[in-house]
């Protein structure tokens, strides 16, 4: 298929050794290509971002709501029904007007699956991993987002079993609005810390 | 161990490119790649510890030619052979060794759904005394272990302060390579920007970094 994982080569024939392994696994009686099917089906269909925007809504709405995120971020997140695989033992910490927060993960790839879903291809890179805990303020900028010299930047690096959630800035002029209208202004990236 | 997985502070990467509208899956065999690394985990053989390092174990040249689930999928038969639930001849030719008797899967829909919802939590129900407490300053031990290790070589020997404490959790270090739990207590610890990277950093920013009570000293 030609396609390009940050200039990665990927072999063509992955697709045809990984099927042949997962005939042979099935033939062992090792796998239930029905159980194959409810992960795929569940990472692509229903556990996404839009879990962490309707988490991060929630908090703009509701101030007691966003008191229970920040202490207690698993009980306040599985509140509104959220929680599981890669994301046990989750923390959320807040964006202010002083105070930036970035999350990366420099040794593998983790991050808070059931409030984002699987991570994309630049959270797993070699230029983001590298660079996110170095070059922080250089990397958002190089992202169009350019923080001021007086705001602290905070870089969280995922190195244990703690999945971490950036609460962004509620956006100014967004007062009147409902849970729904403001949850479709939440994206993965600012969930992350690499936009506002 | 000091690979080329553990690449914060790195130069040279290149730029980071963020793809618009990413699908979660590039190509179908991505998909079969997670699900079943997620389904032979259920046979209970390994733990997350020893899956991460059998992708460190990727030759570090290789390691950066592979796409993400190119190298989880390299790394997942190695630890299928070590740990005999397949042979790399069944793997080349495709086929169950003749006369194998056929096993039941472990991970039936019902089990992944349960799985999806509930993880594998890695903290451990057990009073293990802190050896350390919040706001105390700790200094990142210098080690090299050429086994498993969740210390980023950045940090070693840079001194922070204790934030929080996450609570007990397993160790790495011994799960990775099925020598025990080791259970203890997990730190997010706060590391000034400039005592890491020096004057180049900016003087306001921080580094947050969960380390656990074998990766610390007191100051």
């Amino acid at each position: 298929m030609g396609h390009d994982h940050d200039h990665q080569a990927v072999p063509s024939d992955f697709a045809l050794r990984v099927k042949s392994l997962e005939s042979l696994l099935v033939e062992k009686g090792l796998v239930d290509q029905r159980a194959l099917d409810v992960l795929v089906d569940s990472y692509e269909h229903k556990i996404g971002p839009r879990n962490g925007a309707h988490v991060v809504a929630r908090a703009w709405s509701d101030s007691a709501y966003k008191q229970r995120l920040l202490a207690d971020a698993d009980s306040a997140i599985g509140e509104l029904g959220y929680g599981g695989m890669q994301g046990e033992h989750m923390v959320v910490v807040e964006n202010t007007p002083r105070v930036h927060n970035l999350v990366v993960c420099t040794l593998c790839s983790c991050y808070p699956w059931p409030v984002l879903g699987l991570p994309p291809v630049w959270y797993k890179s070699a230029p983001y991993r590298a660079r996110a805990v170095i070059d922080p303020r250089g990397l958002l900028k190089d992202l169009g987002f350019e923080i001021s010299p007086d705001v602290e930047v905070r870089v969280w690096d995922s190195t244990a079993e703690i999945r971490y959630l950036v609460l962004p800035e509620r956006p100014a002029g967004t007062g009147g609005m409902s849970e729904e209208a403001l949850a479709e202004l939440v994206t993965r990236d600012a969930m992350v810390g690499v936009a506002r | 161990m000091n690979g080329v997985h553990d690449m914060g502070g790195m130069h040279g990467m290149g730029p980071v490119v963020i793809e618009p509208n990413e699908p979660v899956f590039h190509e179908v065999w991505e998909a079969r790649v997670f699900a079943l690394r997620r389904a032979m985990g259920a046979w209970g053989k390994w733990n997350i510890d020893a899956t991460r390092h059998s992708v460190e174990l990727i030759p570090p040249a290789e390691y950066l030619e592979l796409s993400y689930y190119a190298r989880q999928f390299v790394a997942f038969l190695e630890l299928m052979v070590q740990v005999g639930l397949v042979t790399r001849a069944e793997i080349e030719r495709g086929l169950p060794a003749s006369g194998a008797a056929k096993a039941t899967p472990p991970l039936t829909p019902a089990k992944a759904a349960s799985l999806i919802a509930k993880g594998v939590p890695t903290s451990r129900d057990v009073a293990v005394v802190p050896r350390f407490r919040v706001g105390q300053r700790v200094r990142a031990r210098t080690i090299n272990p050429i086994g498993h290790t969740r210390l980023p070589r950045y940090v070693r020997g840079r001194t922070g302060v204790v934030d929080r404490d996450h609570g007990v959790f397993v160790f790495p270090d011994t799960n990775a390579h099925f020598l025990g739990e080791k259970p203890q207590h997990v730190y997010s610890v706060r590391f000034a920007a400039r005592d890491v990277w020096g004057d180049q950093a900016s003087p306001n920013d921080s580094l947050y970094i969960d380390l656990w009570d074998d990766y610390l000293e007191s100051t």
